[in-house]
């Protein structure tokens, strides 16, 4: 097909970035790890570094080409889906990163279980971060399946999956040789060259339109099925008024879930103090928002000169929007470097999710649930590694599975699992100091527990011809997306489970000190 | 926290600089840092400076909070329910949708500045004078 490109370039540019970026890895990793490099690069990045990597986190496939993607089939609807990841940011800035920051060392369990009860606050945190961790794991992996199609021109399912086991292979290589430092460069490296490929591509788009977003998108209702309509809202999300109520929970998930991630959360551990986990997420939040103002002139660019059926039609369907539209402006060489940057933040974005299992099992399981707390450090990392090779060949075989699945859609569940699960949790263990083991036990597995029972219930899973099983019904709650049930419930679970139990008296030294060191800062390093 | 003696000689200025040692008899010298140098965290959460500065920090954060998610539901809720609306052309085929959409991006931009302004100028200040009167660093 001639609008792939070359697959022999676009390997050679992706075997390139590979390359240099796995020499970076080994350079930055120390030959004696202690657990504090491998878990949070011994918090030497700066705030800066971390937020630009933060934004690589969001820079992923099911983003930057689901969102582009999204916009050159949808137009208005899909720039809908894209504010909420800019708006998420606040959640992290205002409510979480700073009080997470000085509470908290490796791991969401950390905080969560300061002035709980360690072990099953622990477990709890932990079963959490496994579970969100791996719905967006395979989000991922099965985006770089669509993606390979696109870029190789490999369209045999075992072709992919063949490639998929590569791309978790030197995904773990990068977790294993790098831990957090490695990682967090890769994605550092990533974000940048993937900003500057999107802010040339949208300011030679602009260029050719005269500096006028109104004539790209004048020009791309001429190429969409949908014509003038597509400016308006609807196409996507206004079909009936169940697909309008799901798409407020989408919305809300997102804008909820996003700095409730694990891997991302565990970001803020890798700056030295509170000030850089809040200078990082002002970085991130200038990052996003020039990235999705370039997504949206991107869109409209691949609708109007690419076409929305060309795109539909090329291998990697919406997936492909972004790539299209590099070859069509800068030829091979710049559908080469896009591709490759995309697959790259596949790669980096999976081994974040890694390190962000490996270091939840290693710390809040390994050393706290089952050694109680006596672990040797050197045998905690080692149990880290072993887990990190474990998820790896787990995700391999999900992504695999997953091949062909809505990365956009496996994204969205993830960001209700999490919005669920964690962000009730961190903000009442952070604000109310009433909040006991009870509530935070009830919290966690209320909204873990009802977001994946809402998601087996859903059309996602059986009844429709979309669904991943079409041929049985056994749907029952009528959203794709759990999270406006899921949420709301989970601060519920917290209330009443706290409510209905006994305050913890023998406690109240510890919930004096996570106050002091989340609000003002002090002793943190005690 | 610890009581301490003292042997006559001492002057009560001298004993003030030792940090760790406080005294029922002079309040003026509670400490915040037991005697193991750990600190005395129900102690600081007490002192008006620490509650002032947990009621600055929370005045702020959650009326910003309300005002963003208020600010980002109605974009979402207009784009679903109000079609017509916001469907009205405003700069060629621009229509007021993509205007809010894109409005929400400055709301997220001018609420980080501002709070990252705020937390410089009030926050941080209020947080070394709390440190500097305990004794208690980072």
């Amino acid at each position: 097909m001639p609008t792939t490109g070359n697959p022999v370039l676009n390997l050679s540019v992706f075997g390139v970035f590979v390359l240099i970026t796995l020499y970076i890895v080994y350079r930055a990793s120390s030959r004696n790890q202690t657990a504090s490099d491998y878990y949070a690069a011994g918090s030497s990045f700066t705030g800066a570094q971390n937020g630009v990597a933060l934004s690589g986190d969001f820079l992923s496939a099911a983003s930057f080409l689901g969102i582009s993607g999204g916009i050159a089939a949808n137009g208005y609807d899909g720039f809908l889906y894209s504010v909420g990841w800019v708006v998420a940011w606040l959640v992290g800035l205002l409510l979480i990163a700073e009080g997470l920051r000085n509470t908290g060392r490796f791991t969401v369990g950390d905080v969560l279980a300061f002035r709980m009860r360690q072990r099953p606050v622990r477990a709890a945190a932990a079963n959490a971060t496994l579970v969100i961790s791996f719905f967006y794991m395979i989000a991922q992996m099965a985006g770089a399946g669509g993606l390979i199609a696109l870029l190789l021109n490999v369209s045999s399912k075992t072709g992919q999956a063949f490639l998929i086991a590569v791309v978790g292979i030197v995904m773990v290589f990068y977790v294993l040789v790098g831990g957090m430092k490695g990682t967090t460069w890769v994605q550092i490296i990533k974000a940048v060259l993937l900003l500057l490929c999107v802010t040339l591509m949208s300011i030679f788009l602009l260029g050719k339109f005269g500096f006028s977003l109104s004539a790209i998108m004048e020009q791309a209702t001429e190429h969409n099925k949908h014509g003038a309509a597509v400016l308006d809202p609807g196409v996507k999300y206004g079909i009936s008024t169940m697909s309008k109520l799901d798409f407020v929970s989408l919305a809300l998930s997102l804008v909820l879930g996003i700095a409730s991630l694990p891997h991302v959360l565990m970001r803020f551990y890798t700056v030295p103090n509170a000030s850089e986990a809040r200078r990082s997420v002002v970085w991130a939040t200038w990052t996003m928002v020039i990235f999705y103002l370039c997504t949206l002139v991107i869109g409209f660019g691949a609708m109007a000169l690419v076409g929305t059926e060309t795109i539909a039609a090329a291998p990697g369907g919406e997936n492909s929007a972004a790539p299209l539209l590099a070859f069509r402006i800068g030829g091979a060489v710049l559908l080469g470097i896009v591709s490759a940057v995309a697959f790259a933040t596949i790669l980096a974005v999976v081994a974040g999710l890694t390190l962000a299992a490996s270091a939840s099992f290693a710390h809040d399981v390994y050393a706290n649930v089952i050694k109680r707390g006596g672990a040797e450090p050197r045998k905690e990392i080692r149990v880290a590694r072993l887990t990190a090779i474990v998820v790896g060949v787990l995700s391999i075989i999900g992504g695999i599975a997953a091949n062909g699945q809505n990365v956009a859609f496996l994204v969205s569940l993830a960001l209700a699992l999490a919005a669920s699960a964690n962000l009730s949790t961190i903000l009442y263990t952070l604000f109310w100091r009433r909040f006991n083991t009870t509530g935070t036990l009830w919290s966690i597995y209320g909204g873990l527990g009802s977001c994946l029972i809402l998601i087996i219930f859903s059309p996602v899973m059986s009844g429709h011809t979309t669904s991943i099983f079409p041929d049985i019904d056994f749907a029952w709650f009528p959203l794709g997306n759990p999270g406006l049930v899921s949420i709301p419930f989970s601060f519920l679970c917290g209330f009443l489970g706290t409510m209905f139990s006994k305050a913890e008296p023998e406690n109240s030294t510890r919930a004096a000190e996570m106050e002091v060191r989340a609000i003002a800062g002090l002793g943190t390093r005690s | 926290m610890t009581k301490a003696m003292w042997s006559p000689g001492e002057t009560q200025h001298e004993h003030r600089e030792i940090r760790g040692f406080a005294s029922f008899d002079d309040p003026d010298t509670l400490s915040y840092v037991d005697s193991n140098g750990k600190p005395n965290f129900v102690l600081i959460q007490q002192t008006d400076e620490f509650r002032a500065l947990r009621r600055r920090l929370t005045t702020f954060i959650f009326p910003m909070t309300v005002l963003f998610l208020a600010s980002y539901l109605t974009f979402v809720l207009l784009s679903a329910y109000a079609k017509d609306f916001v469907s009205t052309k405003v700069v060629g085929v621009v229509n007021l949708g993509i205007l809010l959409g894109l409005g929400q991006f400055v709301v997220s931009i001018v609420i980080t500045l501002s709070y990252a302004r705020f937390a410089k100028r009030r926050l941080d200040p209020q947080r070394k004078a709390l440190a500097e009167k305990t004794g208690v660093e980072e």
